[in-house]
Parts: C-alpha cells; structure tokens; sequence
C-alpha cells in the first residue's frame, strides 16, 4: 500500500525531467487513495443534507442499523471528542448537531460490508426536518433581519486599505464598473477517498489523498479524543486538488467508522458526493472606479468586494486578504481605497481553489484597464506597460516590491508573440466554426477578438504566518555495496500531481552531485512541510530539500578535514559528479566519506511577513509571481458561441526547474481558467446546488482547448532558493480575464459576468445590473470577526 | 450471479456480482485491477475506458452481465510486466501526465485512436479524445504524446 518512488534519471535543476512516478502512473499500478483496499475492509457511506437550511427535530437510524451487512451508524452524539472542525476557525460540525447550514453537510455516517449497502443504509435514516428560511444571496446577508448563519453574526471578515488619499484624489476620467464571478469548482478527477485502519494501540492509520498531512492531524485528532501521536496520516495518491483537499472531507468520517467498529474503513466519494462534499472557489461581486489624468495617468482606484463563503469559514478569512490585496491589479497607483466583505450565506462553503481570491479580482481590475484605455482613447497595452510594478515599487498596502517584477517584460512577450492563423471566416469545413454547429452558418457572424490580462499572485502563505518546510536528507553507499551513493528525502510535503517529488529529486542531484535518489513516501511520523498550496512547495519543501543536502556538504567537508587534520579547505566546497570538490580540486570521493551515512534534517522558513494595521498597511506577502496572456477567441455573434484560439502566457518563473513540468503547469493553469471564463460554475438555486455532475458542470475538453505558447521569464527572486518563483496559481489568474477581455473586443458587449453564457455572447442577456455596493460592515477591526471573541484560540489566529 | 470472462488474457471466473453491478466494479472491486479510474461513473470522463471484445468502452456503462465470456483488456493489459506499451512510454516522455488519473484512460483512448488512425491529424486526436477529461494538464502535453507514440509506432511496428 505505501509505495516508494525510485528514479534514477539523470536531470538535475533546470533539466527537463520525466516525472518519478510516471510510469506507474501510465500503466496503471499507481494507487490513488480511492484505490486502497485492507483486509475485512468495510465501506463507509454519508447521509447529507438536502436542505440548505434546517433544523434536525429527530433521527431514527433503527431501520439503517438493522439492514443486514451494516456495522455502525454514527450521528453527531457519536463524535467521541470535540464536534466540530476547520481550518481557520473550528465552526464546522463533524456531523449536523440538530442543524444544517447548506446543502450536503454530513448528518450521519454508516459502514457497511459493501459500498451498495452502505449508500442504502443512509437512505434509510429517517431524519424530521423542519426547514428553516435560507439566505443565499450575498448582499441580502448583509441586511437588517437577514437569518444569522452564526452567532456573531454574517459577516466574517472585514478589510480595509486605505493608500494615499483616496478621498481627495482628483481627475479628469472617471470609469466605473462592476463583475461579477459564479462559483467554480475545482473537479480533480481523483474522488475524495481514504482508508482508516484502527491499530492495537487505540489509535488510527489513515491514508489519504490531502494537501497537508499535519494540519489535517491537528483537525481529526481532537475529534476522536485522541493525541495526535496516536493518528497516524500517510499521503496515499492524490487524483488532483487545486485547493479542494486542502479542508478536511473524509479524513474524520473514516476515522470514527473504524474506531467504532474495530475494522479498516474506506470511503470513496462519487462524483456528485464529490461536488458536495469540498469547498469551492467564492463566488463575488466587485465594484470599481479607476480615475485617470487626461494625459493618461490612472491616480486612484476605489475597489468593493463581496465574497460568498458559504456556510462556514474555512479558509475565507485568507482568500479576503488576498483578494483585497490585489484588487488594483499589478500596477502603481498613487491612491487606493480597497473594502472587502466575505459574507456567510446557506450556499456551500467556499474556500481554496488556485489562485485564491485573486482570479476574481484579475477579471475585474483587468476589465477596468480596458475600460479606462478607452475612455482615454490609449492602447490598452501601453497603458498597462505605463503603470506596471517593478522593483521598488510600492503596493496599495505599503508593501515595498522588494522581488523581481519583469511586469513590462511579462507584457511585451505576449504582445510580440505569432499570432495563430486566422482561417477566413467564410467557407469553412464546418467542424472549424466556433462550437462546430453543423450546418447552421456560413460564418456570417464570426468575428475575431484580441484580449490581454496581467496579474500576481503571492507565494506561500501571508499575513504573518510562519508556514516552515520540514525535510530530511540522507546520503549513503546505498544497499548491494555496488559503490553507487544514494540520497534518501524524507518529506511530508504533498505530490497532488503538480511535480513537486520530481522537483525535490532533481534539487538533491544539483546539491550532491549524485544520480540516485529515493523518495519516501509523506507521512506524519516526518516534520511538517506546510501544505502543498498557496504556489509555496517549490519554495518551501524545495528550500528544506536544498538546505538538508548543504548540510550534508557542510557534514562530508568535516569529515574530509579530520582525515587531513582539520586543514581547512578552499572554497567553494561543493559535491559534484561523485566526489568532495573544494576549490576546483578534489578532495575525495563521496563514497568514500560514507563509511557512516550522512542524515540531515531542515527546516525552511521564508522570510517573515505581518499583518495589515488599521489602514491596511503592512508587510503582507512573502514574494510574487506574476504573469501576462493574450488571449485570441472567435465568437459566433449570432449562436453565442466562442472558441479561443490561442493563448500567449508570459510567466515571470524566476528560475525554470523542470521547463517540461513548467509548461504543463501553465498549460493546465491557464485550462482552468478558459473553463471560468467559458463554462465552470457550480449552480445554486435557493442554495441547492443543481449540477453536482460531469453531465451538467462542463470542463473544458480536447475540443475547447487552444494551442498555449508558454514563455518563460528567468529572473531570479532574491533570497529564494536558486531565485525560483511559484508558478502554480498565476496562469490560472490570468486567463480568464485575458479571454472575456478577447470575447468583448469581438463581441463588443460589457461581459461583466463569469463564466460568460451563450445567451451574453449573442447578447440575449443583458450586463448584470447594481444598486452599487452596500454599506461598510462595521466590524472591530481587520482580523476576522470571531477572532475577537475569546473561544478562538491563539493558534488558530496564526493561519 | 456468476460472471464468466477473459480479462487480459487470462479466464476469470467471478462469484456475486449483482444485477445492477458495472463492468468497472467488477475490474475495481472483485479483481483488484485498479488501474481502471472512477472519476464520474457516467461516462462522461473516459478514466474507466477498456477493451471489451476489441472496442472501446466505459466500462462503467457497461452492465458487468454483458461482459459475459467476452475478451476484456485493461490498461495492465497493454503490455507485459515491467514493460510500457509505445503510449505509455509517449504519455511518460511527453510530459502528458500530472495528477496521472485521467492517464490510463487516456492511454486506452489513444492506443485505439493509432490502431484506426496510424498518423492522426491535430482534428482527429482533438475529435477521437474528446471524451476523456483531464483535469490537470490542459491536454497540449496529451497532444504531443499522441503524436511521438503515432511516430513510434509508425517507425517500429503496426498495431
């Protein structure tokens, strides 16, 4: 079950590379956590909720427990510890304790002999539901007499920045707009699953497909009245995240289950449990208003968010603080008012997906640049190269842009690069019209759009919290004694599909100098390695990885001066092809330094950061990615129907690791964010989420996807390992700005909405209209509002 | 009921398979072969994509009772132990694979696209995989490895 990953391919940083587990990967003997299987397994099951807002008058599971081949029906009274859970605030139940708060919350638990009798169990738990009023309208969340979600109230978290001087910036063109974003989700194909083995001693080994192993410990453990040494994670793998395995799903379930019956316990999400069952991307509104001089110079941007969490916290209070930080987009503005709201409503809770706050806000501050090119008749290129940050630029919180920043970079390549080949739009085969309709047009009505976005995106995580990677190194003769040297890292940092494990490979060859590397496979015995998230593991785990193998260095170049006792050697000392090289010359060979092996463990912390004060001033972030795409689209003015052609994605990757790994992480960000733009949201109707399916919630297919010229721009980040920067979250940023900004320039109509709609596109739908936003919420200041009350303890005010 | 059926290459016999029970569920469940995905069981995503007497399948449409004394080949049947089929050492080499559970799909998929279509065009791979999701890689890397795997196999020998 726990599976070890060998490699010996030769590439080190900067080396195209093929992944450690591809091939494993490829023929199918790659077990994913929805693959695990234990001896006198049984299968869990979920009963959820079907309301969005009810209170539980009475449950009766008598007829569940007695259906043959059950073993256990759990309900809230069942939890053995403490009942509820989260990530930044414990406010979710384990299971419904007389109330739900959206569609699908877990009221109870059945383990079965097999997954059939498990999911007909849940059926037959009879719950009496009193159904109570739902508010599932974000601004209606906010009004007097508005059903309260929680006891303090439905507003969780309040930003507010304020730079410059914002209220008496003057000028001479003004353009308002106001976006909105529908609820993406982030579909991994891999289904949430696990398996929780009980063990002699009490306690519990679950294997799991998450996104961070001790923080889901630090969760699960309390919840079973357990210590935390007695729940044992191993990563089993992981079918894709994007930031939906970063909350806990099954991980407690499956746990309780086994504990209970003294039986290893699996639980495998279906599709539409799937969909239920994680967070989502917040759905927002967005009103803002850039002033401009009439020589082109934007002075002040007024930004308001509303951000939909859902039913419960997660890691909303996080993606506000992102979301506000980069509202008036990568660009220098001298005045800046930012307010942001994240609001609790009946809909499902929402939390990390990539990019984490900052798609929303790229979609509106983007559309914005247009607008404002075009009201001051500038192109819309040059306007954005004009305001670009750079180096020592200062960001709308007083942060002082310290990194790299090759913004105008960034632009130019994507305006520079080929254009695709534009077919006429007359007398075509009628498969290469947009939508491939058949024989409905001649192309009458197609017409082509050009559209560029430019954004950022923070790496690791924020607002002064200290998220260290732990990683441990060891270098030895290996076993067999065939002289070859091998390094063993032991890491708990989580391979979600991204390439990290290949990455952290191909850093312990460039630090040794060997070819042979081991990888353990993550589990909780090994220090915390933060989560894999937030763009950060390259960095972090990466950082942890590459400061182990100096220490190993560091460790061999003593052993070699006892040798020669304690001559000092000449710098640089370094591990290279095999051998202790110090300046330019051999000392000895690595193997022959290992008589004992060479184990070292580090702990990488990024530089620290804090959190806003009461202007919204503060050192925010550790460190940026940014990026830039020109989206080309054709759109079938008539049909509604558009089709993207290219896309040109300039990323600012500080140093390229493995540039075939790189691309497909642009290539698949820049798919999801085309899906936003296109087609991806989660539906509610009074909170009741409609298309749970592969049928009804589309992702974009070998059909929908254009070619993606991907360009890389190397300029190292300082104080960063090998001047890398995340790369994960910013091309997922940018596209879909860049392509609604492509379907305006062909359609010329506002497209103020995603994901943009046949009937938009055909403009059978008018622009979403406004009231302008509501009132300031009146909050006790910038931290989320239950922080200020004293059940939240201090730990959890760190994340 | 008992289910009687070849699957790569080899008789099995399977005891207790109820009614309503997918192919896919027999391969996952009672035969261990989990290189078979179940990312939607509705046919929609092609991760469970197998031979059933020479043609390409859901196997989660498919009824485990219709598979009865048929040929089934899974996607760890392409190839001996150890080894890699052309497709799969194209996905590997081409950098096609992430997460990798669209993967084994994928590579069904694509093992009979070239068997019908030696040297597909952009068109015909883009129109053949339509069917199978990926969620991770935004399917340009998928594209090329179809390309060197049609090169390969082109170049060494016919499927």
């Amino acid at each position: 079950m726990v599976t070890t990953v060998t490699e010996r391919a030769r590439g080190g940083v900067g080396e195209s590379v093929v992944r450690v587990d591809a091939a494993a990967k490829a023929t199918g003997a790659f077990d994913y956590a929805s693959d695990l299987r234990a001896d006198g397994m049984l299968w869990g099951a979920t009963l959820r909720s079907p309301h969005p807002h009810a209170l539980i008058r009475r449950i009766d599971a008598s007829a569940a427990a007695a259906l043959p081949g059950v073993h256990a029906v759990l309900l809230a009274a069942d939890v053995p510890g403490k009942r509820t859970f989260g990530l930044n605030l414990d406010d979710q139940p384990v299971l419904a304790d007389g109330l739900v708060r959206y569609h699908g919350e877990p009221v109870a638990l059945v383990a079965a002999e097999t997954p059939a009798i498990a999911h007909e169990a849940a059926t037959r738990i009879a719950v009496g539901w009193q159904p109570l009023a739902a508010v599932t309208d974000m601004e209606d969340a906010l009004r007097p007499g508005a059903p309260q979600l929680h006891d303090f109230g439905n507003v969780l978290r309040h930003v507010h920045i304020v730079h410059g001087h914002p209220d008496s910036a003057e000028a001479d063109v003004w353009v308002d707009g106001y976006y909105e974003t529908g609820m993406q989700d982030q579909a991994p194909l891999g289904p949430e699953a696990g398996l929780a083995i009980p063990a002699p001693d009490g306690g519990v080994d679950l294997f799991v497909a998450t996104q961070w192993l001790h923080v889901d410990r630090e969760q699960i453990a309390p919840c079973l009245n357990l210590p935390a040494e007695k729940v044992r994670i191993t990563l089993a793998g992981v079918g894709g995240a994007f930031g939906a395995r970063e909350d806990i799903h099954m991980q407690i379930h499956a746990c309780l289950l086994a504990l209970r019956t003294g039986r290893p316990v699996k639980m495998s999400f279906g599709r539409e449990e799937s969909f239920l069952g994680h967070v989502h991307r917040h759905p927002s509104r967005i009103w803002l208003r850039h002033g401009a001089t009439r020589d082109g110079r934007l002075v002040t941007v007024d930004a308001r968010l509303l951000f939909d969490g859902g039913a419960y916290t997660s890691s909303s209070p996080a993606v506000l603080g992102n979301a506000a930080t980069f509202a008036a987009g990568p660009y220098e503005v001298p005045n800046v008012r930012i307010e942001g709201t994240l609001v609790f409503t009946n809909n499902p809770p929402c939390g990390a997906m990539r990019g984490f706050g900052a798609p929303q806000v790229c979609f509106a501050h983007e559309a914005q640049m247009d607008k404002l090119a075009a009201a001051l008749h500038v192109d819309a290129v040059e306007l954005r190269l004009r305001h670009a940050l750079r180096t020592g630029s200062v960001l709308p919180t007083g942060q002082v842009l310290t990194g790299s920043a090759p913004v105008r970079e960034l632009i130019e390549r994507c305006a520079r690069a080929p254009m695709p080949v534009i077919q006429a739009a007359r007398g075509r085969d009628q498969l290469d019209y947009p939508g491939a309709t058949g024989n409905v047009t001649h192309g009458e009505g197609v017409r082509v759009g050009i559209g560029y976005a430019v954004g950022f995106k923070n790496t690791a995580f924020s607002e002064g919290f200290d998220d260290a990677a732990t990683a441990r190194v060891t270098l030895s003769r290996g076993a067999g004694g065939a002289g070859g040297v091998v390094a063993e890292i032991r890491t708990a940092a989580v391979e979600m599909g991204q390439g990290l494990t290949t990455v952290l490979t191909q850093i312990a060859r460039t630090e040794l100098g060997i070819e042979q590397v081991v990888l353990h496979t993550a589990d909780t015995s090994m220090g915390n390695a933060g989560s894999t998230s937030a763009s950060r593991q390259s960095m972090m785990a990466g950082g942890a990885v590459q400061m182990a193998c100096r220490q190993i260095r560091d460790r061999l170049a003593q052993r070699a001066r006892d040798r020669t006792r304690g001559q000092p050697l000449p710098d640089p000392v370094e591990l290279r092809d095999g051998a202790l090289v110090a300046g330019g010359e051999w000392v000895a060979d690595v193997s022959g330094l290992l008589a004992e092996p060479a184990v070292e463990t580090a702990v990488y912390h990024h530089r620290p950061t804090t959190g806003f004060d009461d202007a919204g001033q503060g050192d925010i972030h550790v460190a940026f990615t940014f990026a830039a795409q020109r989206a080309v689209v054709e759109v079938d003015t008539e049909l509604g129907i558009a089709r993207v052609l290219q896309v040109a994605a300039a990323i600012d990757a500080g140093k390229v690791l493995n540039p075939v790994g790189f691309e497909g992480q642009i290539e698949g960000g820049t798919a999801q964010g085309l899906g936003f733009a296109l087609m991806e949201e989660l539906r509610t109707e009074n909170g009741v989420v409609r298309n749970p399916s592969f049928t009804d919630y589309l992702i974009p297919t070998f059909l929908d996807m254009p070619p993606v010229r991907t360009d890389a721009v190397e300029e190292p980040d300082p104080g960063v390992p090998y001047g890398l920067k995340g790369i994960g979250e910013a091309p997922a940023i940018v596209s879909t700005a860049a392509i609604v900004a492509a379907l305006r320039d062909a359609t010329g109509r506002e497209l103020n909405r995603v994901p943009v709609t046949p009937d938009d596109l055909a403009g059978l739908c008018p622009p979403r209209a406004t009231d302008g936003p509501p009132p300031v919420p009146d909050v006790p200041g910038q931290w989320p509002v239950p922080y200020y009350n004293d059940r939240v303890s201090a730990q959890q005010q760190l994340m | 009921m008992k289910l009687r059926l070849t699957v790569n290459g080899e008789p099995r016999v399977v005891g207790d398979v109820a009614a309503d029970e997918s192919l896919l569920t027999v391969l996952r469940d009672a035969l261990g072969l989990t290189g078979t995905k179940n990312a939607c069981e509705q046919g929609e995503c092609g991760s469970c994509s197998v031979y059933l007497d020479g043609g390409l399948v859901c196997s989660c449409l498919v009824l485990a009772g219709q598979a009865e004394g048929s040929e089934v080949v899974t996607v760890e049947g392409l190839a001996a132990d150890h080894e890699l089929d052309p497709v799969q050492e194209a996905f590997a080499q081409a950098g096609a694979i992430q997460c990798g559970f669209c993967t084994p799909g994928l590579v069904m998929a694509v093992h009979d696209l070239l068997r019908r279509v030696p040297d597909p065009s952009d068109g015909q791979i883009r129109e053949a995989l339509a069917g199978n999701l990926c969620r991770c890689t935004g399917y340009q890397k998928i594209i090329g490895a179809v390309r060197l795997a049609a090169g390969r196999v082109n170049g060494h020998h016919g499927y």
